[in-house]
């Protein structure tokens, strides 16, 4: 991380405040305070921001507010210690069920490591996956924190479909596809619940800086859910993140 | 009951409005008008909303029949206009008959053109926009581009009392080689002065493979001192990456929000507009200025829209018959 945040111009319209050139947790919270710290400032003439891994990019409207007054809102925030504005982040539960169809790739996955597919699982649903990021999609959320014990490497024919809500790995990465998309990910699992939900009020189910926790579950529960999810009835299951455990 | 009924949907014809905003956190790119000066115009001309959506259309124009008796403008891009067979003027309002055939051709000069019509279309409002976002099926008409049969209605069933002209001075013309103004970085440190320099130098062509995502550009190659790659950061419309092919890419509208190559400089937001007329085969020369000065000239940009309020010309169309000749007259108040 660095001393002090360097602030970048984007353009016209937009600054990048970048707080280092790593991907930690440390460099992610202090982007996602500030982020917060803005938003609850409510400053006039600020558009919209993008969190990344280690800047944040504020979008202004030059003719309202200038870049002076924008640099003094970051340093306010950089200055005082993060309490009150911390983001505070919760965790959200993502049922999937492993393997078979819902998870072409688990046996792969586990014949590469020379582990049992069981092992894989029990690996894959023991962290909280931070969600550092969303972008490259939407919806699509960069998570940190998968072992390294099941890292594989991605697909050499990426295949043309995959359905929305597969769960997956691709190096050291894990990630949910939220859109149909074609991709080379190893997909261990499915999750019946919609990432992204045009008739939902919040369309989008991530949100950078929280957590996400896999919970495993049967190929039963799998379509039950799924026909709750269909009829808007379905709860996300989310909790206060108090840390690691 | 609806407004227009699509004979021929043209090459690219998708509802946008000026964009999507608050979602870009989750990855939505804010899509939106290619060109927003000749989109808010368009609107102006009619009395709608700045914002109200309209009909993006590239290259070559859609056919579309009338239901109801409405007033459209067309501005942008240079190309026919016409009502029947019958030409009509671009950057200016006018009105349409129910049963009339509404037909916008190919571009002459220039790529997008907009079509507004009084009262804004009626589009599916995701997240806050109409803006068709194809990629991810979202906004506009079912997140796609016109087609044949769609049927077009209108947010609001209002009339404009008056026809209205832009004043010529502020129509802008659109040649195939344009100066685009960039502001330097956000990774321009990546970059060492000769690269730089040859950046800014150089003249680069618009390849095939460009979009309302982004351009890609064919000329000289740029590169990084170390690497291109970045960790992933945000990404503006305007920005322009080099990725390790040394080719630059400007992102625009549809542009995903994050990106992980170096941002040699981002396009200034008033020049956004002018790369919007620009197609596969024009040229590009980049000029680097302050943000002071792209401050400046987005104040003058927003004080010219002012201006073209001020000075819209009104005019009027007749349809008269002297000695059994039909005349399609247009008159322009000059007072």
């Amino acid at each position: 991380m660095y001393d002090k945040p360097k602030i970048l111009p984007a353009g016209d319209r937009a600054i990048v405040v970048e707080y280092g050139d790593e991907i930690s947790e440390e460099c992610n919270a202090k982007v996602l305070n500030l982020c917060n710290f803005m938003k609850n400032s409510k400053v006039d003439g600020i558009i919209s921001m993008i969190p990344t891994y280690r800047s944040l990019l504020i979008k202004y409207n030059p003719l309202k507010i200038d870049f002076e007054k924008i640099s003094e809102y970051v340093k306010a925030a950089s200055n005082e210690k993060a309490g009150e504005y911390a983001f505070k982040p919760k965790v959200i539960e993502i049922p999937v069920t492993y393997g078979g169809e819902f998870g072409p790739d688990l046996d792969f996955v586990a014949e590469y490591h020379k582990i049992t597919p069981e092992e894989v699982i029990r690996i894959h649903v023991e962290p909280l996956y931070r969600i550092y990021m969303l972008g490259f999609t939407m919806g699509f959320a960069y998570l940190g924190g998968m072992s390294e014990k099941i890292a594989t490497p991605r697909l050499e024919t990426p295949r043309e479909k995959i359905e929305a809500g597969s769960v997956g790995i691709a190096g050291s990465q894990t990630g949910i596809y939220p859109l149909d998309s074609p991709g080379g990910w190893r997909l261990i699992g499915k999750t019946p619940v919609k990432l992204y939900d045009p008739k939902r009020e919040n369309p989008i189910l991530l949100e950078a800086g929280n957590y996400i926790k896999f919970v495993r579950i049967g190929p039963d529960e799998f379509f039950s859910i799924k026909e709750e999810v269909e009829k808007g009835m379905y709860q996300i299951k989310t909790y206060e993140y108090i840390g690691k455990r | 009951m609806a407004t227009f009924r699509v004979l021929q949907p043209g090459l690219f014809t998708t509802i946008q409005d000026l964009g999507r905003y608050g979602y870009e956190s989750q990855g939505v790119p804010t899509s939106g008008a290619m060109d927003e000066f000749a989109f808010r115009v368009a609107n102006i001309l009619l009395g709608n909303e700045e914002n109200a959506p309209a009909l993006e259309i590239t290259v070559l124009g859609p056919t579309l029949e009338v239901l109801e008796d409405v007033a459209v403008a067309v501005t942008g891009a240079q190309l026919p206009v016409e009502v029947n067979g019958k030409r009509r003027m671009v950057w200016t309002s006018f009105p349409l008959k129910k049963g009339d055939v509404l037909s916008i051709g190919a571009v002459s000069s220039g790529c997008r053109a907009y079509l507004a019509v009084s009262g804004g279309f009626k589009a599916e409002v995701i997240m806050g926009s109409a803006s068709t976002y194809t990629r991810g099926k979202l906004g506009g008409l079912e997140g796609r581009p016109l087609k044949k049969e769609d049927l077009l209605f209108r947010e609001l069933e209002k009339k404009p009392a008056k026809f209205y002209r832009v004043d010529e001075r502020y129509v802008p013309t659109y040649e195939n080689v344009a100066e685009i103004r960039v502001i330097l970085g956000p990774q321009d440190y990546y970059f060492d002065e000769d690269n730089i320099k040859l950046f800014l130098n150089s003249t680069y062509t618009i390849t095939k493979d460009s979009d309302r995502m982004g351009y890609r550009l064919e000329g000289p190659q740029i590169r990084a001192k170390k690497k291109h790659d970045i960790i992933t950061d945000g990404i503006v419309p305007g920005a322009i990456q080099i990725p390790a092919n040394g080719s630059p890419i400007i992102m625009l509208k549809d542009a995903q929000t994050t990106g992980g190559y170096a941002k040699i400089a981002t396009c200034i937001w008033s020049d956004l507009p002018k790369l919007a007329q620009l197609k596969p085969g024009d040229r590009i020369r980049f000029k680097a200025i302050s943000v002071e000065e792209a401050q400046k000239v987005l104040g003058d940009l927003e004080k010219s829209i002012e201006q073209i309020k001020a000075t819209l010309k009104i005019v009027d169309y007749f349809d008269i018959t002297v000695n059994g000749k039909h005349y399609d007259v247009v008159l322009e108040n000059i007072n």
